[in-house]
């Protein structure tokens, strides 16, 4: 197996497109380095991004922030705009396995590993983030949901690297917010997981909303019913019912070591319920 | 020289302190040794071909183009392991389980294994080894096993232990009934009975370490294994008889173990390492993945059981039966009776009746852990206690107050009890702080209670005073828990002298008398007790040596605070001799100062907890949060009372994992779903409050300090306890171990709403 470090995304594309074996791009290695344990796991190049120049920090600009490939989730932590603006997006982040796991791991390797209970991409995907996609055609810019396309596979082509991820800035009144259920405290794999990002009017009225659920279907589900259900209400009872009611319908989960269907699909409404009040509180709902 | 067991009352000066352990700057800097740790010049590295059928008849199996590989010194298949059993079941059951010989009898058992110059040349060999099954169908669930349509896994096994000999084989191995009195009487005079099924999922030791071993075998027929295991002169003898070696060919050194809990008791690779060293003429090692640990080493039990116990409105029970089916694995065993025995054991019962039913199903042998078969037993047994309080409405614990067995009560199981700690055990529940701490909204409390026989068996110990005073204490049972810290300090508290001057180790096999192994809480009763047996043989060493230096009678030399003194009116001028001087003195009175002790150390003392739990249940999700957690155990003495709060607080937190999260999870191919650490959950350290412990010593007659063992007991009670507080918190009793949030909801689903 061959090891490359590249200092810039266009010698990272040139070493993917020339390999003729199978290659993979190495962020924190969290995911990759324990598949590369397995005895059926076999790999002819690994490309390791991290030293790529421009992937390694927080930008914050006029448009909004982008995160540099890079970036691990514990840098995410510690970077008090990014956490003042999108605190749902980095609660997400920091929910990755622990301390260890954070101070490697990175939201582009999260949403690429494509598991269907990855933690930051429900966050991402209620966010409306972006990826930066460049490749040997050049840079695309996608919807961070339109990454993952099934269980550990994504829409991305052989020699296209996601550079950064790219997040809004925040209007006023806005807040959002991620939960997951797992049976333990810490170092496990969310059952169910909600985020859910919205936006108030003056009046505290929820003008605009998004919300994912993560581990409840094959890729992430951004459930566009329990949005609108949300949006002219302050978050009354009947509301934040009718949001879990949908939540609920929306899922298309399994039944599995992790969790049963009926479990996902009840815990999914409660999360995106508790979810919601809680990202409307931070929005300075009353 | 004769020994006297038997408890004195005595004031000590080192049992009960809480020195630093002598293993442990070792352990916390790395440099302590596990048995993936011990490596040989040559060493090859061995691996193991596991079925991935959980049952299927081994047609052929073609290894040629595995051995043609280049760097491939070895291949091994139970082609080179004659069955050397002539007639000895077990034997042929441990043989079968280190490699499957005409079927493979669960997903993960052994069929072929390679030695090979490094891991990946091992692992490619793996790949080239042919296996022609024929797959099988298969039954993993100890219920649905039992049912006659159930595949059977031996068409020559027949129900044991009913008369007549049933005709038709069965996955039921073997029946046992305990018991005394009319049960059916008992229950024609109970005002309320209580009636419930009760199911518990398998669970792994979870042990950190893995299995390894070290395996050498020398063209001289001689061996030698270094191996991480709860008892290396039992892992001799067992690879010796499978191997057909001598018992004094073969040297076993135990390593470091992190973690055994029962699942280190038995071989699993060893002996395969063992052949694979014989045919390739060099070292092997071999050491388990966490997957391999999961699917091929001994998980406990996943039981069935039925209870039903009546009672006065007085709240005097007046009969108790129980019906329990424990799965074992594909071979048979004693685990259902073990629960059998167990199950009523803390009750003083005038009508009492359990049978266990040992049922074989498509899973790795079923091996022992903490206490096995106990905790499962205690689950459905004292549900259905605290049910039958609340229907009485008497208090929990005044209502098992009111049935607890005493001195004088003939358990459930045969035996009259001694004086035990159960009483004490619940009295103290009755009166702690946390009975009656104040509890919130979807809180609820529970409590509990757990019994565990104990075991002594045979010990052997050397103690050698060496040339400057210091000792070395040699023992033979594997230290799993802090044993070498409480046997030294029992070493100076013996002889007088400082913790600090003792060192104790764990000797070989060829360098000590056969030990039992470290299992049944027996490693520190019974080394303790050949400790003092030991030291009291070498005190009379130095009393002789003593009398010799003063040239006057041993009668006159008593050995007081680690020295000689001199007594009666005609020595007492004679400066007291220390242990230093004497041993310094040794090589001309007489040469080096030993005291050596064999023994089987009888009479180990029955054991009894009672636990407390609070536990909060998020009533949408399910989730289940241990808010505060009570030990209350009797130790009979506590030599080192950190490692017996240890004890405690370790089967708790075992006792919580299984009672929340853990659980084997089959797919209906009969492969296990969940063999790592990701999906099989044990509580991690966020999960759990401080645990808190209560000590108490009612002092077993049968030892000179009344020691009893600590170490299982503590896992008994915590499924019960965890079990009534969640069901006290839901409102609904819940059946069915583990109550894994998914669990919880569906109960909670299934009720009527109000
Ligand atoms: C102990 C432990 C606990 C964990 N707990 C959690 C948890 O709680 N929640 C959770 O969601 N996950 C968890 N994980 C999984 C993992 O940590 C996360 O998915 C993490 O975000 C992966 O990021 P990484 O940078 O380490 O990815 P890597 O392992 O480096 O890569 C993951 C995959 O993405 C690809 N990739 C990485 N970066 C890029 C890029 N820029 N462009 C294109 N492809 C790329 C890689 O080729 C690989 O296939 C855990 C893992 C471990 C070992």
């Amino acid at each position: 197996m061959q090891y490359e470090r590249p200092g810039t995304l266009q010698d990272a594309s040139r070493l993917l497109v020339e390999t003729q074996g199978t290659a993979f791009i190495l962020a924190g290695g969290t995911d990759l380095l324990v598949r590369s344990k397995s005895d059926d796991f076999e790999a002819d190049l690994v490309v390791d991004i991290k030293s790529v120049d421009g992937l390694e920090d927080v930008r914050e600009t006029a448009a909004g922030f982008t995160i540099g490939a890079a970036v691990s989730c514990a840098e995410l932590g510690a970077h008090a705009e990014l956490k003042a603006a999108w605190p749902g997006v980095v609660e997400a982040a920091n929910l990755i396995g622990s301390a260890q796991i954070q101070s490697r791991c990175t939201i582009a390797g999260n949403l690429c590993n494509a598991s269907p209970a990855a933690d930051s991409v429900p966050a991402l995907v209620a966010a409306g983030a972006r990826a930066v996609v460049t490749g040997p055609d050049g840079t695309r810019t996608i919807p961070v949901e339109d990454v993952p396309v099934a269980p550990g596979e994504t829409s991305l082509g052989k020699a296209e690297i996601i550079a950064a991820i790219e997040l809004d800035k925040r209007p006023p009144r806005s807040g959002d917010a991620y939960l997951r259920f797992i049976p333990r405290t810490e170092m496990d794999i969310a059952v169910v997981g909600a985020g859910v990002n919205l936006t108030l009017d003056e009046a505290g009225t929820v003008k605009s909303a998004r919300v994912a659920l993560g581990a409840v279907a094959p890729t992430v589900v951004l459930v566009d019913e329990a949005a609108d259900a949300i949006v002219g209400t302050k978050l009354e009872d009947a509301a934040l019912e009718k949001l879990a009611e949908l939540c609920s319908a929306a899922c298309r989960p399994i039944d599995d070591k992790r969790g049963t269907v009926d479990f996902r699909k009840k815990v999914a409404g409660v999360l995106a319920r508790r979810a919601a009040r809680i990202a409307y509180d931070r929005a300075g709902g009353a | 020289m004769s020994f006297d067991a038997t408890y004195h009352d005595q004031i000590y000066k080192s049992v009960g302190t809480r020195p630093v352990r002598p293993d442990g700057v070792d352990k916390v800097t790395g440099r302590a040794r596990y048995g993936a740790d011990f490596n040989m010049p040559g060493q090859l590295v061995g691996r193991i071909l596991r079925s991935p059928h959980a049952h299927a008849r081994i047609v052929s199996i073609d290894t040629a183009r595995a051995e043609a590989l280049k760097g491939v010194k070895a291949v091994v298949t139970a082609a080179d392991l004659p069955d050397l059993s002539d007639g000895d079941q077990s034997h042929y059951d441990l043989l079968d389980n280190c490699m499957a010989r005409t079927k493979a009898f669960y997903d993960g058992h052994a069929v072929a294994a390679v030695a090979a110059i490094d891991a990946q040349t091992a692992r490619k060999a793996l790949k080239l080894i042919e296996v022609d099954y024929e797959v099988l169908p298969h039954v993993v669930d100890v219920d649905e096993a039992v049912q006659p349509s159930a595949p059977v896994l031996h068409d020559t096994i027949f129900t044991g232990g009913v008369e007549p000999k049933p005709t038709t084989p069965s996955n039921v191995a073997a029946r046992a009934e305990f018991g005394h009195g009319d049960v059916d009487a008992g229950f024609e005079d109970a005002d309320f009975i209580v009636e419930r099924s009760f199911k518990t999922e398998q669970t792994h030791q979870g042990y950190i370490e893995p299995h390894a071993c070290v395996a050498s075998v020398n063209p001289d027929g001689t061996a030698e294994l270094w191996v991480c295991t709860q008892g290396h002169f039992v892992y001799r003898q067992k690879c010796a008889e499978l191997l057909g070696m001598d018992v004094s060919k073969l040297r076993v050194t135990s390593s470091e173990i992190g973690g055994g809990f029962g699942g280190k008791t038995h071989v699993w690779m060893e002996p395969v390492a063992l052949a694979l060293s014989r045919k390739a003429g060099r070292p092997v090692k071999l050491v388990m993945s966490r997957d391999e640990v999961f699917r091929a080493s001994g998980p406990t039990s996943a039981t069935s059981v039925d209870v039903k116990i009546g009672a006065r409105q007085d709240g005097r029970i007046t009969a108790a039966s129980a019906e329990l089916r424990y799965s074992c694995g594909p071979y048979a065993d004693i685990w259902a009776e073990l629960g059998a025995m167990t199950s009523f054991a803390c009750y003083d019962l005038e009508n009492v009746n359990t049978v266990g039913y040992e049922v074989l199903v498509n899973r790795p042998k079923t091996a022992a852990y903490r206490a096995p078969s106990a905790p499962m037993a205690a689950f459905a047994v004292e549900s259905a206690i605290d049910e039958l309080a609340q229907k009485l409405g008497i208090d929990p614990v005044a209502f098992r107050i009111k049935n607890a067995a005493r001195e004088g009560t003939r358990s459930s199981y045969g035996p009259v009890y001694g004086p035990i700690g159960i009483g004490p055990t619940l009295e103290a529940a009755q009166t702690h702080a946390h009975m009656q701490a104040p509890l919130g909204p979807n809180q609820g409390r529970g409590m509990a209670c757990g019994f565990w026989f104990n075991f002594g068996g045979q010990t052997c110990t050397d103690l050698n005073v060496n040339s400057d005073g210091t000792v070395t204490l040699a023992v033979g049972t594997v230290d799993v828990g802090g044993a070498r810290a409480s046997l030294s300090l029992v070493a100076a508290e013996e002889l007088g002298i400082p913790y600090e001057t003792v060192k104790t180790v764990v000797a070989d096999t060829a360098t000590l008398g056969y030990n039992d192994m470290t299992d049944g809480s027996r490693g520190t009763f019974s080394s303790s007790m050949a400790t003092i047996s030991s030291a009291r043989n070498a005190i009379e060493v130095m009393r002789n040596r003593a009398a010799l230096m003063w040239d006057i009678s041993i009668e006159d030399v008593v050995w007081e605070d680690g020295q000689a003194k001199a007594i009666g009116s005609t020595h007492d001028n004679l400066a007291p001799l220390s242990i230093k001087e004497i041993a310094e003195a040794s090589g001309k009175t007489g040469g080096p100062i030993a005291g050596h002790s064999e023994m089987v150390a009888d009479g180990a003392g029955v054991s009894f907890a009672t636990h407390i739990c609070d536990v909060e249940v998020d009533p949408e999700t399910g989730g289940t949060k241990i808010l505060r957690y009570t030990v209350i155990q009797d130790a009979g003495k506590a030599v080192h009372p950190d490692y017996v709060e240890g004890q405690y607080q370790g089967g708790a937190a075992q006792g919580i994992g299984w009672a929340l999260n853990e659980e084997y999870v089959y797919g209906q191919d009969g492969r296990l779903q969940n063999p790592g650490f990701l999906d099989y959950r044990i509580p991690v350290c966020s999960d759990l409050p401080m645990i808190d412990t209560q000590i108490l010593e009612i002092p077993n007659p049968n030892h000179p300090y009344g020691v009893r063992g600590v170490g299982e007991t503590s896992i008994v009670p915590p499924l019960a306890a965890i079990a009534n507080a969640v069901s006290n918190a839901v409102g609904v009793r819940m059946t069915h171990i583990p109550m894994s949030p998914p669990r919880i909801l569906a109960a909670l689903d299934a009720q009527p709403t109000a």
